[in-house]
């Protein structure tokens, strides 16, 4: 079994995490260029909406990383918060941006759904307003990691902050089936399967995945950054090539 | 085909919602990864510098 502790320290993590970035980069490059190419020259137009439904392809895959993200912060958070692990802090706080970014692509592309389709930009509908409280959790989370010198107070009150909202994720996920919402529901679920024709759902998915592999790629980026701002003064630091130049 | 560049931006009416929605999505995901880039090299300018300082002293 492959020791998942050795890597759980940020001098070993420190070169995974470049490596992992740069094979994310290819793997999103290749996939949003074939998913916008589907986007828009292989998925047929809808008979309802016309060719103003293409922004599913981005509005859902970057609602779902906005939720998805977020679990993973708020775990990663967790785990720091329990285990005292240095570098699962400093994951959650690399993940943030990225997040924060996912959730106003969701919010922008869904006013600019809304719009032609509902006939308004904004509606105070159980659904935006709770995506739009998850806007707010990132922002408040980013705004707490930068408001507190100590790096270990401020990843305690993030992961304390992080955990606390998790309760807004399966309120989001459920909002339209809990309430009347103008949003619709799922088109796609576990239980019921797709509703959208194939070539569709194959879109979105190829869409889903090239998401995900950006949201990697960044993260992972992001992150050598924090190690190395919080590890400056290790030894394994200072005998970085890129730091000795 | 006749046309069929200006009828592909026109999105079938939607131009400025579809165009919209990806133009904003583009920026975004272009930026970010440039922001993110420019941190790195302010943060490895910065403790190399650090470093050397280090070095420096103790010599």
């Amino acid at each position: 079994m492959v020791n998942i502790f050795k890597f759980s320290s940020p001098a070993t993590f420190y070169p995974l995490a470049g490596k992992i970035a740069r094979v994310s980069t290819w793997i999103a490059v290749l996939l949003l260029a074939i998913g916008l190419y589907m986007s828009f020259f292989v998925a047929p137009t809808d008979y309802k909406q016309g060719e103003g439904y293409r922004i599913i392809f981005i509005h859902v895959p970057s609602a779902w990383m906005s939720m998805f993200i977020y679990l993973v912060m708020a775990f990663w958070a967790g785990v720091g918060l329990v285990f005292n692990t240095r570098l699962s802090s400093m994951m959650a706080q690399a993940l943030a941006p990225t997040g924060a970014i996912m959730t106003f692509i969701a919010l922008w592309t869904g006013a600019f759904w809304g719009k032609p389709m509902w006939g308004a930009w904004w509606v105070w509908d159980a659904r935006l307003t709770s995506e739009l409280i998850l806007f707010f959790l990132y922002i408040g989370f980013i705004a707490l990691q930068g408001a507190i010198d100590d790096n270990r107070r401020a990843d305690r009150a993030g992961a304390v902050l992080l955990l606390v909202g998790v309760v807004n994720i399966p309120i989001i996920y459920f909002s339209v089936k809990w309430w009347n919402t103008l949003h619709q529901g799922a088109s796609v679920s576990i239980k019921n399967g797709s509703s959208m024709s194939t070539i569709m759902l194959q879109t979105m998915l190829l869409m889903t995945f090239a998401f995900w592999a950006y949201s990697i790629a960044v993260s992972m980026y992001r992150v050598r950054s924090i190690i190395l701002e919080r590890e400056k003064d290790a030894r394994w630091v200072s005998e970085l090539p890129e730091i000795r130049r | 085909m006749k046309g069929s560049l200006s009828e592909f931006f026109a999105m079938g009416g939607y131009a400025l919602y579809v165009w919209g929605s990806f133009g904003v999505t583009a920026l975004l995901m272009i930026i970010e990864p440039i922001m993110v880039h420019q941190r790195r090299k302010a943060v490895i300018s910065r403790i190399s510098r650090l470093v050397r300082l280090k070095s420096e002293q103790k010599s």
